[in-house]
């Protein structure tokens, strides 16, 4: 497949998973009797139309984007990590517990230990995983699953236990938070008056940083080979199975630093409910940018505007907010069946011709005899086993001018 | 509480609570045996939660109530199905990966259960669910009767399902047809099954069982519905199958120690023995992981194409 193609191809992927992800929400909007076209143009609408709406927007986007890089990096190395959640609470206990610890330490120090020990502390509950997976066989998806709950309970039992802060007690509320963090664990805010704060840079500087790690590194390539085809990166010498533990340290130190700079960036201290959902749409988020840099981020974006407008459709179309799930899930449906399904050599081929034939540029002719000129060999006359060469000229004049062989000869 | 009581108690929480995981369990087996692995049974079992709650909500008071909570099995059951063919069409139709197309599924089934629970019902609110009904005479005996004897209806069929299963799985040509479709399709296919009608058929199946183990959860369990009802069940049911070595039978062994150690961590609470609550909760979700990694050996009795889709197109 050429570049425009894939391009074709992956564009069409997207629009189609759109669509049928609309479509499923829209049967969950009518029973709820809800207007579609209302409740679809406040979600998609809504939140950019002020200031604070856009800068919430990018909040959200921070940590999605984040856990989404480290999910495509797993994704990507054959190992499918649905723990982000599990592992981005890990990393906001491990975070919060070096801020409150080293609150003496200055900004510039105590600032990336902090994210730091939020990476570690993703890794370590994503490397549990890892290692399973790799020395045991236990199914990566089931272990994370259960790891989320598992850190579920001991983050509730750490907020309301050993880490719950001194004063609650004092005044008897009792609410599961800890000790607002020092200031000089603080990521700065960068706009006054909305929470937009430099997290930002560290999810557009991880990006880049995925990027070259995956396709610009041998770790990377091998990583990518051991998820593309185990038994020939095997073959070829790649241990498999170390890369595999190497991709979830990778994918849970991600979701750790999400939890990090969520809760020294927005609450700036750990509470309850402070992962909100985030590791389960940030697998929507990996899977809809294409599990690339790239696409992860303006995907990221496209999400964070989801889970707002989700938010104020409760308030403005009367639809629970849970509405967002059956989006997400609509939509990992939807991208897996069309990606499958267009990935089939000929429909690919079909997408192709006619993404190049609505958008000029029309396709370089075929080589003769290669496999792209002769699609479908059960149309007569087939100019690569013919001898004939009056059908050769005939079948590449008709490709030089960008229409397929077989329409030509119709 | 002294000794004999508080293990009396474990036993007798523990056999109902087994029945979700089983009913799950026993579907996914069907699933699992076909080479489908359905991680979309969670969101399934949230759906037949739902559902199943409807009519005894709605129908109450009404001359209907009397069977309300049929009808909601009935309805569990049958868009438990359509999930399964939805999930079938997906993996399938277009041969989507099953891991992450569980997921999709799952997200979509709670989603939307949560949300037609939120606009039509709102909050918590409880029904008369199915009361436990004693098997005159058996009840009586001493220890074992209120173990095995004293409880709801969907119990004794849950368990009588076992057998059923295995004789589906193992002396029906279904059954056959189903192990050779998630063993070898290719052979199967040469032989004329529809490999491709086959699994439809026991997502459909599977996907009912699930429908009908979320209902027992929030018609007999729980007597109530919320959107954090199902709470892993339907995942640690599709452990148990890895467990249970795809038999129903083993399923049932399987299904009896998780809700054992449900139960035994419900014990611990009430009891008030001194033991941070949460660390108990963990209990049964680390159970899963330690048997997980016990049980890797049991790949050799399993389907072989489970997890891998099959086009009849493709050359070897």
């Amino acid at each position: 497949m050429n570049k425009s193609g894939k391009l074709a191809y992956n564009t069409s992927v997207v629009i189609v998973a759109i669509a049928a992800a609309m479509g499923i929400g829209a049967i969950v909007f009518a029973m709820v009797g809800a207007d579609i076209v209302k409740a679809y143009m406040v979600i998609l609408t809504e939140p950019l139309k002020d200031m604070i709406g856009i800068t919430e927007i990018i909040v959200r986007a921070i940590p999605l984007s984040l856990i989404a890089l480290g999910i495509a990096i797993a994704f990507r190395s054959g190992i499918l990590n649905i723990g982000a959640e599990g592992q981005m609470l890990m990393g906001i206990l491990a975070s919060s517990a070096t801020a409150i610890a080293f609150a003496s330490l200055p900004k510039p120090i105590l600032v990336p230990l902090s994210i730091l020990a939020g990476a570690a502390g993703g890794a370590l509950w994503g490397g549990i995983a890892g290692v399973l997976k790799a020395r045991l066989g236990v199914n990566e998806i089931l272990s994370t699953v259960m790891l989320n709950y598992i850190a579920a309970q001991f983050y509730t039992f750490l907020l309301r236990g050993p880490m719950m802060d001194p004063e609650e007690l004092v005044t008897g509320s009792g609410t599961p938070q800890t000790v607002r963090m020092p200031k000089s664990a603080w990521l700065d805010r960068l706009l006054p008056g909305t929470r937009l704060h430099a997290g930002v840079y560290i999810a557009i500087g991880l990006a880049i940083v995925v990027f070259f790690l995956l396709w610009r590194t041998t770790a990377g390539f091998r990583m990518r080979a051991a998820g593309a085809e185990a038994k020939a990166a095997r073959y070829s010498g790649v241990k498999v199975q170390r890369y595999l533990v190497i991709a979830m340290l990778l994918s849970g130190a991600f979701a750790g630093i999400a939890g990090s700079v969520e809760v020294l960036g927005v609450h700036r201290r750990a509470i309850e409910g402070i992962s909100g959902g985030y590791g389960f749409t940030g697998i929507v988020v990996a899977l809809f940018g294409g599990l690339h840099p790239a696409g992860i981020i303006p995907a990221s974006m496209f999400f964070g505007l989801l889970l707002l407008g989700a938010d104020m459709t409760q308030r403005l179309a009367d639809v629970p907010a849970n509405m967002v799930l059956v989006l997400q899930g609509a939509i990992i449906l939807a991208i897996v069946s069309a990606r499958q399904f267009m990935n089939n050599p000929y429909v690919q081929d079909k997408v192709a011709r006619a993404f190049s034939r609505w958008f000029g540029r029309p396709e370089p002719p075929a080589p003769p005899g290669s496999i792209e000129a002769c699609p479908d060999p059960s149309d007569t006359p087939d100019p690569c086993l013919a001898d004939d060469p009056e059908a050769l000229a005939a079948a590449e004049d008709a490709a030089s001018k960008g229409k397929a062989p077989e329409e030509a000869s119709r | 509480m002294n000794a004999g009581s508080f293990v009396l108690n474990i036993l007798i929480l523990g056999v109902p609570f087994s029945v979700a995981l089983l009913l799950a369990g026993l579907g996914e087996t069907i699933n699992q045996r076909a080479g489908i692995f359905n991680l979309g049974c969670e969101g399934i079992m949230a759906m037949g939660a739902f559902v199943a709650f409807l009519p005894p909500f709605f129908l109450a008071g009404t001359p209907w109530a009397a069977n309300a909570n049929l009808i909601g099995i009935a309805l569990a059951m049958g868009v438990g199905a359509l999930m399964g063919m939805l999930f079938a069409l997906v993996v399938v139709t277009f041969r989507a990966p099953q891991g992450i197309a569980g997921i999709g599924l799952q997200m979509l089934g709670w989603g939307t259960a949560g949300t037609l629970f939120r606009h039509y019902v709102g909050g918590v609110t409880g029904v008369p669910g199915i009361q436990a009904v004693p098997i005159p005479g058996l009840s009586k005996i001493p220890v074992l009767g209120n173990v095995l004897f004293n409880h709801n209806p969907m119990v004794y069929i849950a368990f009588l399902l076992v057998p059923v299963f295995w004789y589906i799985l193992f002396k029906t040509p279904w059954g056959l047809k189903v192990r050779a479709v998630g063993t070898y399709p290719r052979a199967a296919d040469s032989l004329g099954i529809r490999v491709s009608r086959v699994r439809y058929q026991a997502l459909a199946l599977g996907g009912a069982m699930a429908g009908l183990a979320g209902a027992y959860l929030s018609l007999a369990q729980a007597k109530m519905f919320a959107d954090d009802l199902i709470a892993g069940r339907g995942f640690i049911a599709v452990a148990l199958v890895y467990f249970g070595r795809w038999n129903p039978i083993g399923i049932m062994g399987g299904a009896l120690l998780f809700s054992l150690a449900q139960s035994l961590q419900l014990s611990i609470q009430v009891a008030g023995i001194k033991f941070p609550y949460e660390f108990a909760v963990m209990l049964p979700y680390v159970l899963v992981i330690v048997v997980l990694a016990l049980v890797r050996k049991a790949r050799m009795v399993g389907p072989t194409e489970l997890g891998k889709p099959f086009d009849r197109e493709q050359r070897i």
